[in-house]
């Protein structure tokens, strides 16, 4: 049974702003902190098992405080240098013009698989799938990335 | 050790309560009259009242009965805490809340709203509240309907009695029943 939303949230909230705290600091992370459990709430119905919630909260946050770091610098002064420094996996940058074009679950799971080196059952905690469903749509990704490379 | 200060933890829980995600908030009102008491509320109303609240348990059941986005906020409990403080303090006869008994078998809700009618500083019996609910015979089982009413209090459990005259039994103990009574005028 997935534990209520209470339980879940004061078992991770400290971590959860330490992490942005480390990514953001100041008021961006308390900003990025709310916006990261109203996701998680805005999701959490829909999750099938109560495995990983770690993994799943902190991908969420990472993800948050990516866009954020985004959002908040123009896109010519973002170096690879600084997305390596605030988000220290510069495997994401470089898949995301690769993956642009697919469809969006399997983007998510390549991007997770390969980018963020996540296990299929975190991924699929993360999409709100199971970890069949998460294997399946990474490689049908990888699949059709092949595809449109030859 | 950075940890997530109160002022940022009361804006998370109230935002969440705003925007509607919630599908049951509740806080815990310490220090009433009766102790410290666990209140409930879904967008359908009140849920819950709980005497000496174990929060943890009471998640679980909440969570189960409602789904899981069960988390402690208090604005959208602020209403009934209110109507609750008046009525401790003698000002008020009545509650003016909506209440949210849809887990239960049709039975108890039925019987619930007929223990709704109940007025303030009167009592009946479980015979008498069996046969406005349409069945004479079912005194017994009215009383299981009020030894499990999740809103005790605003939906008056306490005013039922046995047909000799006696309080019978509470959920949250005699002691409380009688103290509910004296507080109506229904007791000397």
């Amino acid at each position: 049974m997935i534990p209520p939303f209470e339980t879940f949230y004061e078992a991770h909230r400290d971590e959860v702003l330490r992490y942005l705290n480390s990514r953001l600091g100041g008021q961006r992370a308390e900003d990025a902190f709310q916006e990261t459990f109203l996701r998680a709430l805005r999701a959490y119905e829909r999750l099938e098992h109560a495995d990983h919630l770690r993994a799943w909260i902190l991908t969420i946050a990472s993800r948050i405080a990516i866009d954020e770091v985004r959002r908040r610098r123009p896109h010519d002064e973002l170096s690879d240098e600084a997305i390596r420094h605030e988000d220290a996996r510069p495997a994401f940058e470089e898949l995301a013009p690769l993956t642009d074009g697919l469809p969006p679950k399997e983007r998510a799971a390549v991007v997770l698989r390969y980018g963020y080196d996540l296990g299929y059952d975190e991924i699929g905690d993360a999409l709100g799938t199971s970890d069949g469903a998460a294997r399946q749509a990474a490689s049908a990704g990888v699949r059709r990335l092949r595809k449109e490379r030859t | 050790m950075t940890t997530v200060t109160p002022e940022l933890d009361a804006r998370f829980r109230d935002a969440a309560a705003a925007a509607g995600l919630l599908d049951a908030a509740y806080d815990v009102l310490p220090d009433t009259p009766l102790g410290d008491l666990l209140v409930g509320v879904t967008d359908h109303g009140l849920c819950r009242i709980h005497f000496d609240p174990d929060p943890e348990r009471e998640l679980e059941s909440l969570a189960r009965q409602f789904g899981p986005r069960v988390l402690r906020s208090t604005k959208p409990v602020e209403r009934v805490k209110l109507q609750l403080d008046e009525y401790f303090a003698g000002a008020r006869r009545s509650f003016d809340i909506e209440w949210d008994v849809r887990p239960l078998p049709t039975f108890n809700q039925r019987v619930l709203s007929e223990l709704a009618r109940v007025d303030y500083g009167t009592t009946t019996t479980y015979g008498r509240l069996a046969a406005v609910s349409g069945n004479p015979k079912a005194a017994r089982a009215v009383g299981t309907v009020m030894n499990r009413n999740p809103i005790p209090i605003v939906l008056p459990c306490h005013r039922v009695v046995g047909a000799n005259g006696k309080l019978v039994g509470y959920a949250g103990g005699l002691e409380r029943k009688e103290q509910l009574l004296r507080l109506e005028g229904a007791l000397l």
